[in-house]
């Protein structure tokens, strides 16, 4: 049935979309090219597009002389640690929600959802002083912490929409055969749970590693991670393109890639399943 | 019976842990914020220490920063809702049509979302806005304009670019999501019918994306209104107020003027403002999981 589309309009659309697609990916695009630019190249004017002299040198530099990996590690360790530990609390509660609901399950959702709505702001101060008095500040640990609170909402949520999409029936027919219980999560639901944990691991682990509040303020040299290393470079001194473009490459490459495979989940997770 | 009492017992088991969590997470240092948003504190003045009654707030609500802060965050809110909005929506319909190479078009669309703010910001402020060697420049001088120091001479707009690309591929994502869900035979018909494209946008298309819409604009909101460090890179809020908005004025007063009193009673005043966009958020989700 469908309407046969003319060569021109498919040609008109792709050309169109690609030379938006392009613009709104220039400044990425831009960064990486940058990072393998001479600082002198850099701030050619009229710009470079491509690099006049190819080099490495940047990606060395930013090592050698701020322990690049250091930060690197620090963000790997916040946001793959507050996946894993909210993940420990929030299968146990989506799951319940989704295969034993009660008349407040509904309620309980929506407190959760309620309290993603809080700004950051609002308990910047309380925060800060209990950190500073518990010895927190500039910790991985007090850092993973609160990473793994303000996304433990999303996490239950987008754990409770995947579990619910399990059909009920197999565990009957799983329970007529006589499984265990433990059987029976085991061999029958968790292989259908996986694809949906694994996906809420990956959206989480973006999150964190985007996160750039409690970061910037819960972080000096010590644990601060990537998003808080990099702020470092606003300083006037510290205006070097070559070398802000080498670490920041280092820093998004590995998550915009994730990203690239996390496009449905990020759709689902970020609304709470409203859009599907 | 007895399977059924068990499983309840291990279903609430399993439950509580979260819910505990959360609700300490919640509600302790939101009750701390209020405490100390009625006390005289202030980390250089540790004599002057005490109930403070609603001066905090008085100080707060009636300083001029607030005013200007208040309407910057509106700005900066409602100029990114209506770029974003209107952009994806003409994105999400160019990228629904058939394209070469759409997969890829859609990475190079969606991949600003995944930038850390910091490095977003940095990468505009700098390589992008810069008056002497950025991109910016050059094409203004390219079309004959002298080029411009976007972060001073119009901190807030840069801001709002800034942090408008970065949602951009968001609000394109979501509509659409929403837009292949559109029934095909349902705009067949409609195009047999001899309606043309704008009354098929306006009558079908329209209507069915009013709920990705109300999605995107709420949850921007909730983000959009505690935009922070694309602000404390760039411009540090200023020149003067000039790109304060109520999350960085908050951050000012608590860590830089260590006023934990006043910050406090700022913290409070953003959570009910907060509040107001989040009530609508939960009613529209909620509505959606009877369906």
């Amino acid at each position: 049935m469908a309407r046969a589309i003319s060569p021109q309009k498919k040609w008109t659309f792709t050309i169109l979309a690609w030379i938006v697609a392009l613009i709104i990916f220039f400044p990425i695009l831009w960064t990486f090219l940058t990072a393998f630019k001479t600082e002198g190249d850099a701030i050619l004017f009229p710009p470079a597009f491509l690099p006049p002299h190819w080099t490495l040198e940047n990606f060395f530099e930013v090592q050698t002389r701020s322990n690049y990996f250091k930060h690197f590690f620090n963000s790997v360790v916040i946001s793959v640690g507050s996946t894993l530990i909210g993940l420990v609390i929030a299968v146990p509660a989506a799951w319940s929600m989704a295969f034993a609901p009660t008349k407040r399950t509904k309620d309980i959702l929506m407190w959760m959802l309620s309290t993603k709505m809080m700004p950051a702001v609002g308990v910047l101060v309380p925060i800060f002083l209990i950190f500073k008095n518990l010895g927190l500040l500039d910790t991985l640990g007090g850092l993973t912490g609160i990473l793994m609170l303000i996304n433990l909402p999303i996490m239950v949520w987008m754990l409770y929409t995947y579990f619910r999409e399990i059909p009920i029936d197999i565990l009957e027919a799983s329970r007529m055969d006589g499984a265990s219980l433990w059987k029976e999560i085991v061999y029958v639901l968790l292989p259908m749970a996986i694809p949906g944990i694994a996906s809420t691991l990956l959206l989480n682990v973006i999150l964190a590693w985007n996160e750039a509040f409690w970061t910037l303020n819960l972080s000096a040299a010590n644990a601060a991670p990537l998003t808080a290393f990099i702020a470092s470079y606003s300083s006037p001194e510290g205006l070097f393109w070559a070398k802000l473009s080498a670490a920041s490459t280092l820093a998004i490459a590995p998550i915009l890639i994730l990203g690239w495979f996390s496009q449905k989940q990020l759709v689902r997770g970020m609304t709470f399943g409203a859009v599907k | 019976m007895a399977a059924t009492v068990n499983t309840r017992k291990l279903a609430r088991t399993m439950l509580m842990p979260a819910v505990i969590i959360l609700f300490i997470w919640m509600i302790v240092p939101l009750l701390l914020t209020i405490w100390y948003s009625f006390q005289n504190y202030n980390l250089l003045n540790p004599v002057n220490a005490g109930f403070a009654g609603w001066s905090n707030y008085k100080y707060f609500l009636t300083d001029p920063a607030f005013f200007q802060a208040f309407a910057n965050t509106l700005i900066l809110t409602l100029s990114v809702l209506a770029i974003t909005v209107i952009g994806g929506i003409l994105l999400g319909l160019l990228l629904d049509q058939f394209i070469y190479g759409q997969g890829i078009v859609r990475i190079l669309v969606i991949s600003p979302f995944f930038i850390m703010p910091t490095v977003a910001a940095l990468v505009w402020k700098n390589m992008l806005m810069n008056p002497n060697y950025g991109i910016f420049a050059w094409i203004a001088t390219r079309l004959g304009f002298a080029p411009v120091a976007w972060l001073e001479t119009f901190p807030l707009l840069s801001i709002i670019l800034i942090v408008a690309w970065q949602w951009l591929p968001f609000a394109t994502l979501i509509l659409l999501t929403a837009l292949q869900s559109l029934d095909e035979e349902q705009k067949e018909a409609a195009g047999m019918d001899g309606a043309n494209f704008a009354s098929l946008f306006v009558y079908i298309t329209l209507p069915h994306l009013a709920r990705a819409i109300t999605v995107v604009i709420l949850i921007e909101t909730i983000f959009l209104l505690s935009v922070f460090a694309e602000i404390l890179v760039t411009t540090s809020g200023g020149p003067g107020y000039a790109s304060t908005n109520i999350a960085y004025l908050i951050y000012h007063q608590a860590l830089l003027d260590y006023d934990v009193g006043g910050a406090s009673a700022g913290g409070v005043v953003a959570v009910i403002l907060a509040n107001i966009v989040a009530i609508f958020l939960v009613r529209l989700v909620g509505k959606n999981l009877d369906a």
